[in-house]
């Protein structure tokens, strides 16, 4: 069966994911279509056609793309989208959208696909504490968890073809409030340092904001911190009733490692756990443990990073 | 008066550890829930009705079990209680959910739907815009405010560089994040209403799976990693992770 690839934007231009959607592609089925879109996505047309394992590039041109909405970006991408299997990134909107275009081709999506064998897919369930393999007998739509499959080179040189359309959108944006915070977004971090109950008050937190300006890393939280703090929002919150993140790095400070974090957090590339209790559960997941206070460990490892990164 | 619906699903409490047995998840021993994000959204139908008037409709998909979760939100409120189900479904895939829900909203004639940003056991977040999807109307997504009027709605909407407000014009579904209300409790009295309530089954709603479930398997367990005592180690830890973790 034949595959489509709808890449992952950042407003006209392509994010990194899309290259992994290719790998992904191409173990579901073979040739697959790339559409990339946008208000003008030249640019990134001529990116994708040089992404090895793409046998043809649509470049899908859309006043509607000019702000999200998740009906309108979906029936212009579905009224482009060739037959068979369709792959999108399991973004927060390639999710939504991959929802959508199933729906509207009357068939099924599965999200978060972290592996494909042939036409079984797997993907984590109950927030990654199990996995489900599910079989597609039919064509259906997957969206790919980011850092799960490899990247695909560049030396390829794909045909483009170029499609105008011009879709309705049904909502309106209203006014924008731009970020109280210049805090980095957890979902979008490739290295996050977490705080729990343990860092003792919300005003604590701002050890952890330091190490994480060194690191260029975002701060999140646990759910017993988010419960117990105010001040410290729900954005913060990873785990299975927050947030499910995969950064390279994830440093739990003052955490016990509660079922419901590890959770939203266990598959990161790389764990650190920085806790005064030895028997605290979050040492069983970590790479790295350090045994102590977070008042004694993190103006050390504030230091330490300052030195070999600044 | 609005027709208002509110999709609500019964999952593992969150805290529960999940065992894979022979192939499959054993779920016998865990307690079940309303999932969390679907209370926000019991609790905007609820609020919604409250400012404009009309009747608030719980609708869930599950066994007898899940009506549990229905009875809990009529004793907080909710008029009427529709559950979905047919005891020769099994594995059933977002195609069959969908159709099944829509269907179900189609047949009270809600013009605006509620629904959690995603359930706590798949934490898919499918549902909502699928289902909109299929009743051809727009839908909002990981909604933290809103306000009701009687034709429209207007929500706050949190996306990468801040927060935008955003209105809609009913039919509509929404999908609701925590932080857009505080879900009320339920007292006394509603709750020895809500035990004489009648629920409505539907059983007669065509549904039809196209992925099949081969199995599950419990995740992969990392090999044990290095723990060291006391913060004099920290040096050295950041020094394994820029040496053999390469990642800094």
């Amino acid at each position: 069966m034949n595959t489509v690839v709808i890449a992952e934007m950042k407003g006209n231009e392509l994010a990194m994911v899309s290259s992994e959607l290719v790998s992904a592609a191409n173990k579901l089925g073979g040739n697959p279509t790339m559409i990339v879109y946008g208000t003008d996505p030249s640019n990134a047309a001529s990116r994708a056609s040089m992404i090895d394992g793409i046998a043809k590039v649509i470049a899908l041109h859309d006043e509607c793309f000019e702000s999200y909405d998740s009906s309108s970006w979906s029936k212009s991408l579905s009224a482009v989208c060739p037959d068979g299997h369709v792959i999108c990134a399991a973004s927060q909107r390639g999710k939504e959208v991959a929802a959508r275009i199933a729906a509207i081709r009357q068939t099924s999506v599965v999200q978060d696909v972290v592996k494909i064998d042939s036409n079984v897919v797997t993907h984590p369930i109950y927030a990654g504490k199990a996995l489900e393999s599910l079989s597609l007998n039919d064509a259906s739509v997957v969206t790919i968890r980011p850092n799960s499959f490899e990247e695909s080179g560049d030396g390829n040189s794909a045909d483009v073809s170029t499609i105008n359309q011009s879709s309705d959108v049904s909502i309106a944006v209203k006014d924008m409030i731009a970020k109280a915070s210049e805090r980095l977004d957890v979902s979008e971090a490739n290295i996050i340092i977490s705080g729990g109950r343990g860092m003792g008050s919300p005003d604590n937190f701002s050890h952890l904001d330091n190490v994480a300006s060194i690191l260029g890393a975002a701060v999140g939280a646990s759910r017993a911190a988010v419960d117990t703090w105010e001040q410290i929002p729900h954005s913060m919150q990873i785990g299975q009733t927050g947030k499910t993140v995969t950064p390279n790095l994830y440093i739990a400070v003052g955490i016990s490692g509660a079922i419901q974090h590890l959770a939203g957090m266990r598959t990161s590339k790389y764990i650190v756990a920085i806790n005064k209790d030895p028997d605290a559960p979050i040492f069983k997941h970590a790479d790295y443990g350090i045994v102590s206070t977070w008042e004694e460990a993190l103006p050390s490892l504030q230091s330490e990073l300052s030195n070999l990164l600044n | 008066m609005v027709e208002i619906a509110v999709l609500i699903k019964q999952v593992p409490d969150t805290s529960a550890k999940i065992d894979v047995r022979d192939g499959i998840v054993d779920l016998s021993s865990v307690k079940w829930i309303t999932s969390p994000y679907d209370e926000f959204a019991i609790e905007a139908a609820l609020q919604h009705k409250e400012s404009v008037g009309g009747t608030v409709t719980a609708i869930t998909l599950g066994p007898e079990s899940s009506e549990k979760s229905l009875k809990d939100a009529k004793a907080i409120g909710v008029d009427n209680l529709v559950r979905i189900w047919n005891d020769g479904w099994s594995y059933m895939d977002s195609n069959a959910v969908q159709s099944a829900l829509s269907q179900a909203v189609s047949n009270i004639g809600a013009t605006v739907v509620y629904c959690g940003k995603s359930a706590a056991d798949t934490g898919a977040g499918s549902t909502g815009p699928g289902v909109a999807q299929r009743l051809g109307w727009p839908s909002l997504s990981n909604i933290v405010g809103i306000k009701y009027e009687s034709e429209s709605l207007e929500v706050t909407q949190p996306g990468p560089n801040g927060q935008s407000i955003i209105g809609v014009n009913l039919p509509a579904l929404i999908s609701c994040d925590k932080g857009m209300n505080e879900p009320r409790r339920a007292n006394v009295r509603g709750i020895m209403m809500a035990k004489k309530a009648t629920i409505e089954v539907l059983a007669d709603i065509h549904s039809n799976s196209t992925i099949s479930m081969v199995g599950h398997s419990s995740p992969p367990e990392k090999p044990p990693g290095k723990k060291f005592e006391g913060a004099e180690n920290v040096p050295d830890v950041v020094k394994l992770l820029r040496d053999e973790a390469n990642i800094i």
